[in-house]
């Protein structure tokens, strides 16, 4: 014990670990949803020590980038299952965070006190997906070289500024070898912000306490349990109990995961697309151009909006529009309880509506379009964004249930 | 001049119209990655009829020491331009010879199973027939117009196509008919929006190849079974190594359901 004296008197060792692991107090009721929150660290630990493994073996050059991924599949020990992991894990991360946010839906995890915490975990988000599209252009393959090229053409359509600035991002006229190599810069920092920002989420989290699938603030109810006086009475230190617990999380994540890696690692063409075993060839568009399918509920409704005045414009708006207006969720809502448990009949409508909205945009997405398919998608964008426009409506006129004191057990 | 008549030749294509590539039913290769003879009879096929033109760049010669074959095997019955059993399998043509020659440069062929399909390549292969206004000679129905000659011919003999008319409401065939005369009456009936389209039904042997119809047959499989080999060498291994992460995650799974419910009796 003297050592970690020695230690505490210089550094908080033994302070840290108690306010943030063994003393931690969460609510004792959290439920399989809550498992999200430790895989999402999880996986992003997963992809950045598999990256530096790639990043050892990867030419981030034009003429060599293709090659050198398959040098990594062929000729690197074990390199076909790092990179196999990291590939799976990109899929995967979107997956877990997907359903670490529709668990905050479900729950009102963004709601007063969390709001910083929810418009944190956004900006996580997006670091996530700016880290991933710069990823995806790395393995210089077909589908890598033009969904990139869609993507920052966006940009172009920006009034005035766009043409310079498309050409801003990508360092020449098209997507090239300057682009590839900033692309690379940047993948290669992001995942270290990522890092620094899940670092501040849990500080804000650590400071509001967890929800929890009641919606009550434990923390605000009766006073003491078996380990404190004045923790509150339904909340359990974090370490052991969530610590062992979120064990058994991972090892059914990791059984998911792997099944994926070892035996499925294309994902019948979603994680791994066939265009993209074709290096890239600027002169050579393949028929159908379609984002990873993480991105594609955004990317559907960027091609639901048709052209105006000439312009995509209007259709970059409503696609930025769409992540932007989740950071005005926590002031939407004007239920008086958080929880899907104790809320009424329109917000479940209203949510099973959202889930299934975003699903069919995702697929409507990865397809090539059609009238029927365009149609299609304005309405689901329509219904997207009513989600959030008339929840003010919706969540006040809904008829809630009364919330316990204590948390169900 | 040629390449100008057969750009013209290119352009009045579509007038004759061919099943789409998307429209051909592929047939099942059915390989067996396992069978090791199989990938081994592919690589001598590919390195005899395939490596003029077409590369496998990212992989290299000794990887078939992975399938059985030793280093004095691979090099007297592989390699015919001196590599060595450590160099990567590319060719010398250069691609802008390749451009001038057959239109494009021929792609390389590493991860072709992997882009298209097995099914793909084994159809693919067994989908040449003759037809006169194209440069080579050939076509084929799963690649309409490609640039690639029917370099199998020897083997597999010559088939010349038996067609079919197809009367066209838009991209919907309503009719088929074994003349032209007959289909063309047919659309005249049906009235205006309908369209003839000729189809290429099925293959007529002209002449007989060094092989059975059955040891061609043979032949694409084992071909085909080469690279998909080729195009993900670690496909086996790395099922093997899956079942027992698998396994092994399940324990580990297990044992910490039961750590957590032990830490747990006295939370509940």
């Amino acid at each position: 014990m003297s050592f970690m004296n020695w230690i505490d008197e210089r550094f908080p060792a033994t302070k840290v670990w108690n306010e943030h692991l063994a003393q931690y107090y969460a609510p004792k009721n959290f439920n399989s949803w809550y498992f999200f929150g430790s895989l999402a660290m999880l996986v992003l630990v997963n992809q950045i020590v598999t990256g530096i493994w790639l990043a050892m073996a990867y030419k981030p050059d034009a003429t060599l980038a293709f090659a050198s991924v398959e040098y990594i599949m062929r000729d690197m020990d074990y390199g076909w299952l790092i990179r196999y992991m990291h590939s799976t894990g990109a899929s995967a991360f979107f997956i877990v965070v997907y359903l670490h946010m529709f668990r905050g839906l479900m729950y009102g995890s963004y709601r007063k006190p969390r709001e910083l915490l929810w418009i944190i975990g956004l900006v996580i988000y997006l670091a996530m997906m700016a880290t991933a599209f710069f990823g995806y252009l790395l393995p210089w393959g077909q589908m890598s070289y033009w969904g990139a090229q869609v993507i920052v053409n966006l940009f172009s359509a920006v009034p005035f500024v766009g043409e310079e600035l498309s050409v801003w991002i990508r360092g020449d006229f098209v997507i090239s070898d300057a682009t590839l190599n900033r692309f690379f810069a940047l993948h290669f920092l992001l995942p270290f912000v990522l890092a620094a920002l899940v670092f501040i989420h849990i500080v804000a989290l650590h400071k509001v306490g967890s929800n929890n699938p009641d919606g009550i603030e434990i923390k605000k109810g009766p006073k003491g349990n078996r380990w404190s006086d004045t923790a509150p009475a339904d909340g359990i230190p974090f370490h052991p109990y969530y610590s062992v617990k979120d064990i058994f999380g991972v090892g059914m994540f990791l059984i998911l995961f792997a099944a994926v890696i070892f035996f499925w690692p294309d994902f019948g063409g979603l994680f791994l697309e066939a265009p993209n075993f074709e290096p890239a060839n600027p002169l050579k568009t393949p028929p159908h151009i379609a984002p990873v399918w993480y991105f594609t509920p955004f990317y559907a409704m960027l091609r639901a909006v048709p052209p105006m005045f000439n312009s995509q414009f209007p259709g970059v708006v409503v696609m930025f529009a769409s992540i932007l207006i989740m950071f005005a969720l926590p002031w939407l809502d004007r239920s008086p309880v958080k929880s899907i448990r104790y809320k009424g009949i329109l917000f479940k409508i209203a949510l099973g509506v959202f889930a299934v909205t975003f699903v069919v945009l995702a697929y409507l997405g990865l397809q090539p379009s059609t009238p029927t398919k365009t149609l299609l998608a304005q309405i689901f964008t329509g219904l997207y964004f009513a989600f959030f426009l008339l929840m003010p409506i919706y969540s006040k006129l809904d008829k809630t249930k009364p919330v316990p004191e204590r948390v169900s057990e | 001049m040629k390449k100008l008549i057969a750009a013209f030749a290119l352009a009045l294509l579509p007038v004759v119209g061919f099943a789409s590539e998307a429209g051909v039913e592929l047939e099942k290769a059915n390989i067996d990655l396992h069978n090791q003879a199989a990938i081994q009879r592919g690589a001598k096929y590919f390195t005899n009829y395939c490596m003029g033109c077409h590369s496998a760049k990212y992989v290299r010669y000794q990887l078939l020491k992975n399938v059985g074959l030793s280093e004095s095997q691979i090099k007297d019955n592989l390699i015919f331009d001196g590599s060595k059993v450590g160099d990567l399998m590319s060719i010398a043509m250069p691609e802008a010879y390749a451009a001038g020659s057959f239109g494009a440069p021929a792609p390389d062929l590493t991860l072709e199973a992997r882009r298209r399909s097995a099914d793909w390549i084994y159809t693919y292969l067994k989908s040449f027939y003759t037809d006169p206004s194209r440069p080579t000679g050939v076509n084929n129905i799963v690649f309409p117009n490609v640039g690639m000659p029917n370099i199998l011919w020897e083997l597999e003999g010559i088939k010349d196509p038996v067609f079919k008319y197809e009367v066209h409401e838009g991209t919907h065939s309503v009719g088929s008919y074994d003349t032209e005369a007959e289909a063309e009456a047919a659309a005249k009936e049906m009235g205006e929006g309908h369209r003839v389209v000729k189809i290429v039904h099925g293959f007529e042997r002209r002449t007989d190849g060094k092989l059975s119809d059955a040891d061609f047959d043979q032949a694409v499989r084992d071909l085909t079974t080469y690279l998909t080999y080729i195009a993900e060498p670690m496909k086996l291994e790395r099922q093997e190594m899956g079942v027992w992460v698998l396994l092994f995650l399940v324990v580990f799974t297990v044992l910490a359901y039961m750590m957590k419910k032990e830490w747990w009796k006295d939370v509940h």
